[in-house]
């Protein structure tokens, strides 16, 4: 490992300050009793590595991921939000180095107008670089851009013993490669370099069209393989020979400017009452989703905001499911085995009326560089499931399937998978636990995801 | 060249930062003082690369008055256009039992809060005046309204800070220099971040918006957020015998 190239722990850093928190993943249906500690700059981070009483820590950014992987119950979390300056922007590179706090939806806003923008977008801009490169996520252009993590020249890693590193793929592959998609496992990142991509204008043609069924989203797909973005929007309680009916949007950036009222967020107001999503009106919204898009093809023009961050426009929406909340089932399966997969996964779900709004379906490209990254050559299939009795079963259903067919759960989005299942889809889980034993070997990094799947 | 420039006298706190962006995002050019340089110097980045504006970094210590007058000058050396403008936020606030304890904890919450603002702003008085114009905003608080139990001594520093700033103000009015002291509410910093329980918390960020909308505006003093105006004017009117047994 190379040498640290700073002092972490600064003369005079105050006390860290905690206090008992309860923090719940995107879902809502895991939460946390925890102590937090909220550094405003990062020469405080290292402060935060030792939380009273010996409890363990884990980083906690945007709060975007569903389940339980930036939870730690009755241990310590060190929200990353306030260290959100930006450090250094080359125009003639692109190469950003930015505090782990800053979220895309500042990158968007600050970096678009010089024709500018983050390679690769979750969607919601309401996620951090930091949460961003420690799940390695994707966005609807996976198949050609693959994951944040692709773009990433170096990070500084705060490491558990408080050793301050910069760390590359050529200096510390290990390092590197454990942290991308390390869930937060292997330190706290305190900056990142990564490499932005120039667009020619503020703008996006965007093409929908309704699909009937599971073969003809299939065969769009590939049609759009040489498209920047494609995604698919499912109708997940469609049946029988309208199975995997929905709706296939794709996109490029376009050559001219567009002009876009700004978007003022709605907030939605209340816990939905549980009624509200009944198989009824989540089956009658599907279908107007699924009726209003054109057969043959719509063309418009989309800002970028609405394009990659639709749900933005509407704060809290996960507020819908009520106040059992929901979890996400997010699964990438080979292309070998793909087909057969899905049409399996969409009948679990379609007949155990599992009722959700539209499922998200993509076609992914390359496999990332971290050892726990999800993206892999495959479909991906992603959607709601409301938390009421019986919906464990049709989780551990869904598991088996994508376990069977050599695919893996994406750990953003997860919060119920067995421990067997995650061995069995991540084939560097070894490598990743031998990495934390070298590193932290005392555990002091640990999470509800960590402990679950015995990390 | 921008049309103005804000000299933020404790920038490393949120809501001084928060300040800072949005000044910068009015084209305002920044002076960044504060004891943290490393910290500085990645404000001072952050605002340049999202503003396009001037940002200077600069050493700044309110407890040493020694070095007040060269610090004045040195700002006038590197202010970055237009009238200079002065942002004062530097602030601690110990708890009032270690102040009670520890008679060095009082002095230097005194030296921090009070003495350390009448320094600065006594040197920086003529430049202002000089210029003929320009603003100085400076953070009070609602606990200089009335002394609690909890932190009077704070509470007390704030006070004195505010009448400071009322003859400041008056001094620097015929030079067409304007003054305003916002009494601050809970704001969601560091500061607060342990303490449970506070009313009407608003965001650094949601505080310096409407602080910079009031600073063009302004000069006296002013409740932010509003509420506390009302709250203040009931808690200022109970009866002593009242007020003492309850426990704020
Ligand atoms: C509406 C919505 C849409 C989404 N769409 C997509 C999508 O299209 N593609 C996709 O890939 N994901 C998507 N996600 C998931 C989201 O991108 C990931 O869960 C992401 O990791 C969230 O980042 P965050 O900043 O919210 O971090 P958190 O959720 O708070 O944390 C995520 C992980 O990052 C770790 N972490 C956070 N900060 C640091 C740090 N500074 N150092 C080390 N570890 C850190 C945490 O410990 C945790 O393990 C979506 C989520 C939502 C709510
Ligand atoms: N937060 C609230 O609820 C609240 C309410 C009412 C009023 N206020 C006032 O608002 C101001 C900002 O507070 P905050 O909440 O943002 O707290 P904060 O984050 O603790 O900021 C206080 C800042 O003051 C600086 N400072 C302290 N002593 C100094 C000294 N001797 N010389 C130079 N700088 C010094 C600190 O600088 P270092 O970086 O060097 O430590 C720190 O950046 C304070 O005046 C506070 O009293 C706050």
């Amino acid at each position: 490992m190379p040498e640290s190239f700073a002092p972490a722990i600064q003369e005079g850093a105050r006390a860290m300050g905690w206090k008992a928190v309860t923090l719940q993943g995107w879902g809502r249906s895991s939460s946390a009793d925890c102590l937090a500690a909220r550094p405003e700059r990062s020469g405080e981070m290292a402060a935060a590595l030792a939380p009273p009483g010996n409890r363990t820590l884990i980083a906690h950014g945007g709060g975007r991921s569903y389940g339980d992987a930036a939870l730690n119950t009755g241990g310590a979390v060190v929200l990353t939000g306030r260290l959100d300056r930006i450090l250094s922007f080359d125009p003639s590179t692109g190469l950003l180095v930015s505090e782990p706090g800053v979220t895309f939806a500042e990158l968007l806003a600050i970096f678009l107008p010089r024709g500018f923008i983050a390679p690769v977008s979750p969607g919601t801009g309401f996620v951090t670089l930091g949460g961003a490169l420690a799940n390695d996520v994707h966005g609807k252009n996976h198949h050609g851009l693959g994951s944040i993590g692709d773009h990433v020249a170096w990070f500084d890693l705060l490491l558990p013993d408080g050793r301050l590193l910069r760390v590359a793929e050529a200096t510390d592959p290990d390092l590197f490669r454990a942290t991308i998609g390390g869930i937060g496992l292997t330190g706290i990142i305190t900056a990142i370099c990564l490499r932005l991509a120039a667009v020619p204008s503020n703008a996006l043609t965007v093409q929908r069209r309704r699909v009937a069924n599971l073969d003809d989203f299939l065969q769009g797909f590939k049609d759009a393989a040489g498209t920047a973005y494609s995604v698919g929007w499912i109708d997940a309680l469609a049946q029988g020979a309208a199975l995997g009916r929905g709706v296939l949007e794709t996109a490029e950036a376009s050559p001219h400017d567009g002009t876009f009222p700004s978007r003022k967020a709605k907030r939605f107001p209340i816990d939905a009452p549980g009624w509200l999503l009944n198989g009824l009106s989540v089956r009658a919204f599907n279908a107007l989703y699924w009726r209003r898009a054109s057969i043959v093809g719509q063309q418009t023009t989309a800002s970028y905001a609405q394009f990659l961050y639709p749900l933005d426009a509407i704060e809290g929406w996960n507020r819908m499911y009520g106040k059992q909340g929901f979890r996400q089932f997010q699964c990438v399966v080979p292309f070998e085995t793909g087909e057969r997969a899905l049409r399996r996964l969409l009948e679990t779900i379609a007949s155990a009326g599992a009722a959700s709004f539209l499922a998200v379906l993509k076609v992914m490209g390359a496999q990332g560089r971290g050892m726990l990254s999800f993206g892999m050559p495959g479909y991906s299939l992603a959607l709601d499931i409301p938390s009421r009795p019986g919906s464990e079963a049709v989780f551990a259903a869904l598991e088996r399937i994508t376990r069977d067919a050599g695919g893996r759960i994406y750990l953003a989005k997860d919060s119920v998978m067995s421990s067997d299942g995650f061995n069995a889809m991540y084939s560097e889980a070894g490598a990743f636990r031998a990495l934390r034993e070298r590193i932290d070997p005392q555990r002091r990094l640990a999470s509800d995801m960590s402990r679950r799947l015995k990390l | 060249m921008s049309s103005e420039t804000w000299l933020i006298l404790g920038a490393s706190s949120a809501v001084a930062r928060a300040f800072a962006r949005e000044a910068a995002a009015h084209g305002a050019a920044l002076l960044l003082a504060g004891r943290d340089m490393p910290d500085l110097e990645c404000q001072a980045a952050d605002l340049t690369i999202r503003h396009q504006v001037a940002a200077v970094p600069l050493r700044f210590d309110a407890g040493d008055l020694a070095s007040h007058a060269g610090f004045v000058a040195r700002c006038l050396s590197q202010a970055g256009g237009g009238f200079l403008n002065v942002f004062l936020a530097f602030g601690v606030m110990p708890d009032q039992a270690d102040a009670d304890a520890d008679p060095t904890v009082a002095a230097s919450m005194v030296t921090a809060n009070f003495t350390g603002a009448a320094s600065i702003l006594a040197a920086l008085a003529p430049a202002l005046e000089a210029q003929g114009g320009g603003r100085v905003v400076a953070l009070g608080s609602v606990a200089g309204d009335r002394g609690r139990k909890r932190n009077f001594l704070y509470g007390a520093t704030k006070a004195a800070l505010r009448t400071y700033l009322q003859g400041y103000a008056a001094r620097l009015a015929k030079a067409g220099v304007r003054v305003l002291c916002i009494k601050a509410g809970p704001v969601d910093t560091a500061m607060t971040w342990p303490l449970p329980g506070l009313p009407f918390m608003v965001s650094p960020s949601a505080f310096a918006s409407t602080a910079w909308r009031r600073a063009r505006r302004g000069s006296g003093s002013t409740y932010l957020p509003s509420i506390w105006w009302p709250v203040m004017s009931i808690i200022r009117l109970l009866p002593t015998s009242i007020f003492n047994r309850l426990d704020i």
